[in-house]
């Protein structure tokens, strides 16, 4: 691992500014305490490096390709490159985090993971990889994201995992974390929480951008000059956190984060946090997020179940406060829009998070000269109903 | 004014009972009502819970009792409305429990100067981890009068616990096992040894036992080891149910100070 750290990543205490920390009940404490004392030095040793490179490339498929997309290109009058996650076995960059985290847990010696997710690719991810390693692996998924999510559930029990209904509030990503943060309340001492996004207490936020950071680097290695714009679609921030990783002391390079805003960040039905939020905590940090002047935290809206949370990691709350990063949104519609023109353009199907990257496209002042990476997070199998009732209305 | 805590626990040194139940539930303005039924049923002390949206140390009673009360429309502004006048009626330790997010919204100073002014004796802040708290937010606690009540676990270094005894906390929420409210009940050998290493550490400061304790059998267990204990969950299922408010609440504190 790199010896210089950003200003911009996480101090000692996991504060990114004013922001992060570790805001969780005693209950928790032993865990956290556990793994912020052990996970850095399990990572840099020799035998998790060797195990987790030999999979990103043999079992993942990595590097990801980065591709030049002449007919985007072409449309938006700039150098647009698209890093490929979606290609990544399992159908996106949530595969990146869950195999270094189970390879964690495995160290720790836990012998049961548990994840929590909203559109059903963490879970696939984290299934997938306990399916690997023989652990038994408890999802949690919120009710409502059970029922608009079947393929990748009937995948997560396919792969042998047991998937838990959250059904408190909307029953979407934040109540399956507070279950998933329950569970482990109960169960200290065998259980290993696989964090899909880099949200939480600290050392979360910080190890999980870490273990997405391979995005970036590769991004590094396979240009020969720096871009001029990254741009990812921030729910959480995890496939942000990875693009933007390598390039946050490059200051020359723009790094656009794209919130969902659902039917519009004015309305009340949006997940655009960072637009709409105010200082606050939630699942153990401290971020910017949605909620009511009595601080209950409001239930985020989206189209996109992954972006589909009413937080935001640490990190970004921080970049974006210290103007580092340049934060837009996306509605509905617009990504729904993005999704049909890449499709159309180049063959490739986004996921609906993805496409809010894409939405990005028009709103930047591109010049010709200028280079733009947009990281697809996601394959868009998992979206074609919605793609399916956007084809017929 | 000494703070009722501390006073309560010079003066009453074991079977300290202490009754949870969440603000604006079952009804939104039966708050104040069930304080002075309790005092009147003879709990020792009350602990109010602040409603939140994302409970995360809570179990299913307390969580759908939350979901409730904030339906029915609590904040806490209107919370310290309700308990405006509590002292011309209530003279028990009163303290408030929740989530930091609500309270940090409201403002950490304005919540203490109103817990002040209402006559609140402590508060407790399960997500607010006690580094945060010496840093940030003692000061102000200690201005308003107000002890801030940490919580210990099974987990919870000796070393730690030593370090909290020094300071003034007005009692220690021992944590009987590891697990969210009201999700075990009954008292194991395991936590049996548990409650008698706490017993042996002989703290300067008051303890308490909560989490799992739901009638007299766990109560009256959990007070060989520690000066009271707290229970929450249980007394929440005694209210939610309907009939008259002032009868089950009377029955509860019965049911539970069953002499041994």
């Amino acid at each position: 691992m790199d010896k210089h750290r950003s200003k911009y990543l996480a101090n000692e205490d996991g504060y990114y500014g004013d922001f992060g920390g570790a805001f969780i009940p005693e209950l928790l404490q032993h865990n956290i305490d556990e793994l912020k004392a052990n996970w850095e030095q399990i990572i840099e040793s020799d035998s998790f490096q060797k195990e987790y490179v030999k999979l990103l490339k043999d079992y993942v498929g990595r590097p990801s390709p980065l591709y030049f997309s002449q007919r985007l290109s072409d449309k938006y009058n700039a150098q647009i490159y698209l890093k490929r996650e979606d290609l990544n076995h399992t159908g996106s960059h949530k595969v990146n985090n869950t195999i270094g985290q189970v390879l964690i847990a495995k160290q720790l010696g836990k012998s049961r993971i548990i994840a929590e997710t909203g559109a059903g690719q963490h879970g696939v991810a984290t299934a997938t990889i306990c399916a690997l390693m023989g652990l038994e692996c408890v999802v949690y998924m919120g009710a409502t994201d059970i029922a608009r999510q079947a393929p990748n559930v009937a995948r997560m029990k396919m792969l042998g995992a047991e998937v838990r209904a959250a059904e408190s509030g909307n029953k979407t990503l934040k109540d399956a974390t507070n279950e998933a943060i329950r569970d482990w309340i109960n169960h200290p001492t065998d259980t290993f929480y696989v964090i899909g996004s880099v949200v939480g207490p600290h050392p979360y936020p910080d190890m999980v951008a870490q273990l997405q950071s391979v995005i970036s680097k590769e991004i590094k290695e396979q240009m020969s000059q720096l871009p001029n714009y990254v741009v990812a679609c921030v729910g959480g921030g995890s496939n942000a956190a990875g693009a933007f990783y390598h390039f946050l002391d490059n200051e020359e390079v723009e790094l656009v984060a794209v919130e969902a805003a659902g039917m519009g960040v004015e309305t009340a039905e949006t997940a655009a946090s960072i637009a709409q939020g105010n200082v606050g905590f939630i699942h153990g940090s401290k971020t910017l997020l949605m909620q009511d002047e009595d601080g209950q935290i409001t239930e985020p809206y989206s189209i996109s179940a992954g972006l589909d949370y009413p937080g935001i990691g640490p990190l970004h709350a921080n970049l974006y406060t210290q103007k580092r990063a340049t934060v837009m949104n996306a509605t509905d519609e617009e990504a729904l829009q993005a999704a049909f023109e890449l499709t159309q353009l180049e063959g490739i199907i986004p996921a609906l998070e993805s496409a809010h990257a894409l939405a990005a496209l028009p709103k930047l002042a591109l010049k010709p000269t200028d280079v733009v990476v947009v990281n697809l997070s996601g394959r868009g199998d998992k979206d074609m109903e919605t793609y399916i009732a956007k084809m017929n209305s | 004014m000494d703070n009722r805590i501390d006073v309560l626990f010079r003066e009453k040194k074991e079977n300290v009972l202490t009754i949870y139940f969440p603000a604006g539930f079952p009804e939104l303005n039966d708050t104040l009502s069930i304080l002075v039924e309790l005092e009147k049923a003879g709990a020792d002390v009350v602990e109010i819970g602040i409603p939140f949206s994302d409970p995360l140390a809570d179990g299913e009673t307390i969580e759908m009792a939350s979901q409730k009360a904030l339906q029915n429309g609590i904040s806490l502004k209107l919370l310290f409305e309700q308990l405006k006048e509590m002292r011309k009626y209530v003279s028990i330790p009163v303290l408030l429990m929740g989530y930091l997010n609500p309270v940090y919204r409201y403002g950490i100073e304005q919540f203490c100067v109103d817990c002040k002014a209402v006559g609140i004796d402590g508060v407790i802040l399960p997500d607010l981890p006690m580094r945060e708290y010496r840093k940030n937010y003692q000061t102000i606690f200690h201005k308003n009068g107000l002890k801030n009540v940490p919580l210990i676990t099974p987990q919870t270094p000796v070393e730690r616990i030593e370090e909290l005894d020094k300071e003034e906390h007005g009692f220690i929420y021992v944590v009987a096992s590891s697990a969210t409210t009201g999700a075990k009940s009954g008292i194991s050998k395991e936590q049996e040894d548990y409650f008698a290493r706490i017993k042996a550490l002989q703290l300067k400061t008051p303890t308490q036992i909560g989490f799992g304790i739901a009638d007299s059998a766990s109560f009256n267990k959990a007070c060989e080891f520690t000066s009271g204990a707290i229970i929450g969950s249980a007394f929440v299922k005694a209210i939610q149910n309907g009939g008259e408010l002032a009868v089950n609440v009377k029955n509860f504190v019965e049911f539970v100070k069953v002499i041994k």
